[in-house]
């Protein structure tokens, strides 16, 4: 990986010639809570003071311009005796500005399952081969946990990735020559010996300034130690089975795909929908037969997968710590709370 | 127009009203890029809002509105022994609508309000499913043509339809809408089912569950969780009685 240093003023020029011939998404404040918080969503900008990259979270992740929430994955046409199939999954570049590291190790994760040898992903692929990833660091929000599930330092899977430091500047890691490419459009300089050291010091503050922790120690065994656990019933018995976890998760990527026929019949359409493990239907086959007919069942799988079934494929839990799901449920199931929570009962 | 090289059964169909605003009506002539197949698919033999024709030998009743008066059970009535098959579509067909309100007060007096001193028969509101079986249910206020649509193809050919279960917050997520909790609002998008693709909370209001329940509504969680962001007891109770959908579970 290369280093440089980057001033913010050169920092807002580099952004403004991605827009010049780019979509851009980055985090915008899209309004307040009743508390007064503000609310971010990854959207698109047209000019760099859009941008608050100041931001602690976003509702959702950027996970919708990877993986869409609704995507045609073929479309038909339908003659007197024979049918034509179109497929395209050609997509205009994009850049995506001021993902955090947790996001960026949710594509990684995404990659695992999408560009693996076997079945890879065409869809997922162009879309994250076409877009320009820009990370920066952040200090650690109040409900962010991604240390505990190592999802909080990112050494691939960027273009840029920017890290403040003193002067108004960021230590800048480039990981791909199109991130190099672009980092020549403007002005930036080699680190030196105190950058260096600047960068060590602000990686440090915030390693430091995490406020909530999970104790993830041997989870992928304790929860099937805890498969019969009271837990499940009782954070189960809360859950309001409206799929706003998976939704706004930036790693849940189970999907359903249906047809659907133009009114006039000469057309049809093959649809993918993302999905939610804690929706009622999710495990309903053909037959009528429901494998997780009931609210806790789907709950604790849904934290199977993100922490033992995920880890048994991919020697990694699906979970970056983001704890967007957490944030998001009316009902307040987090994975803090609910982990912690297993952790209690595996002592007692 | 043949379809997987099966000509089209294009079925005799009747769209009818009772007491209601014929929003639903007017939702079937709407969308007018689609119109002409949606009409071309059918044999529309009554439809006041697309046809002069009066005939009654229809296969297909599509019910609008609920049933509040007595001569009004009586033509439903008639209605199942001709129709093959009855779709009740719209939130009065499919729970009594906005007008099912009434059965909260002593008949005398809704008649006395609405109607002075010319009083008008009248009876308490019902769905169409409480006087006669129903085939299929597409709710809301007003139903969503592309639902309309789907349904009307799986008549005329078969094709599958596979409506939503689950609730509207999953389509909020997906449209990128900022939850109306989070803007210190009652919404009823947790307990009531999708398909509608969530337009009220997108545009600024909180869901008044047109639709009724999705297939597995956790009320005691829904209710506890709005009452703890400070929404009473009848406000909340006054919401989910709007439409008539969570008749019976309203606390």
């Amino acid at each position: 990986m290369l280093f440089k240093t980057l001033a913010k003023s050169e920092f807002q020029k580099l952004v403004e010639a991605i827009l010049a011939t780019n979509e851009v998404i980055g985090p915008k404040q899209v309004g307040s809570r009743v508390d007064g918080r503000p609310i971010h969503q990854y959207l698109p900008i047209t000019s760099f003071a859009e941008l608050d990259l100041g931001y602690e979270t976003t509702e959702l992740s950027a996970k919708t311009y990877f993986l869409p929430f609704q995507e045609t994955l073929s479309s038909f046409r339908f003659g007197e005796s024979d049918w034509e199939q179109q497929i395209r999954y050609r997509i205009q570049p994009r850049a995506i500005i001021g993902l955090h590291a947790c996001d960026i190790n949710a594509l990684l994760k995404l990659d695992r399952v999408f560009e693996r040898d076997n079945f890879p992903s065409p869809y997922y692929i162009s879309r994250r081969r076409n877009t320009f990833i820009v990370g920066i660091d952040h200090m650690p929000g109040e409900r962010c946990f991604c240390r505990s599930v190592g999802a909080d330092v990112v050494t691939h899977g960027f273009d840029l990735f920017l890290t403040e430091i003193v002067g108004d500047r960021y230590v800048v890691a480039i990981d791909s020559d199109r991130g190099f490419n672009t980092l020549n459009l403007v002005k930036s300089e080699a680190l030196t010996e105190e950058d260096t050291q600047e960068y060590v010091a602000a990686r440090k503050r915030i390693a430091a300034g995490f406020k909530t922790k999970v104790d993830a120690d041997n989870l992928p065994n304790l929860l099937d130690l805890e498969f019969d656990s009271p837990v499940w019933k009782q954070w189960g018995n809360k859950c309001l089975s409206c799929g706003s976890c998976a939704m706004s998760c930036p790693t849940c990527y189970c999907y359903g795909v249906s047809e659907k026929v133009s009114m006039d019949f000469s057309e049809g359409q093959k649809e993918k929908k993302l999905h939610s493990c804690n929706l009622v239907d999710f495990a309903l086959v053909a037959g009528g037969h429901n494998f997780r007919p009931n609210r806790q069942s789907r709950l604790k799988y849904r934290y199977y997968h993100q922490h033992r079934g995920f880890v048994e494929a991919y020697d990694q839990p699906k979970c970056v710590g983001c704890n967007r799901c957490g944030h998001v449920c009316l009902a307040g199931i987090n994975p803090p709370d609910v982990i912690s929570d297993l952790q209690v009962e595996e002592r007692q | 127009m043949r379809y997987l090289g099966i000509e089209p059964k294009r079925p005799k169909i009747a769209v009818v009203d009772f007491t209601c605003c014929e929003g639903c009506e007017l939702q079937l002539a709407n969308k007018e890029e689609t119109l002409g197949p949606f009409l071309g698919a059918l044999q529309v033999v009554n439809f006041r809002e697309v046809s002069s024709e009066k005939r009654e030998d229809y296969e297909i009743a599509l019910i609008e509105g609920a049933v509040s008066r007595a001569d009004e059970t009586d033509r439903l009535r008639r209605i199942r022994k001709q129709a093959k098959v009855v779709v009740a579509f719209g939130s009065c067909a499919c729970y009594g609508g906005v007008h099912r309100m009434k059965n909260a007060y002593s008949l005398a007096a809704a008649n006395r309000e609405v109607y002075g001193d010319k009083p008008k028969d009248t009876d308490l509101v019902r769905p169409v499913k409480e006087i006669i079986p129903v085939d299929l249910e597409i709710p809301g206020c007003p139903v969503n043509k592309e639902e309309v649509e789907r349904i009307v193809q799986h008549l005329v050919m078969e094709v599958p339809y596979n409506f939503p279960v689950y609730p509207v917050c999953v389509e909020c997520k997906q449209r990128f809408t900022v939850c109306r909790y989070d803007l210190g609002e009652l919404c009823l998008g947790p307990i009531t089912r999708a398909g509608c693709g969530a337009p009220c909370p997108a545009g600024g209001l909180g869901c008044w569950g047109c639709r009724g329940p999705d297939a597995d509504p956790n009320y005691e969680e829904f209710i506890a969780s709005a009452k703890k962001r400070g929404f009473g007891e009848r406000e909340i109770k006054e919401r989910m009685s709007f439409f008539g959908g969570f008749e019976g579970v309203v606390p």
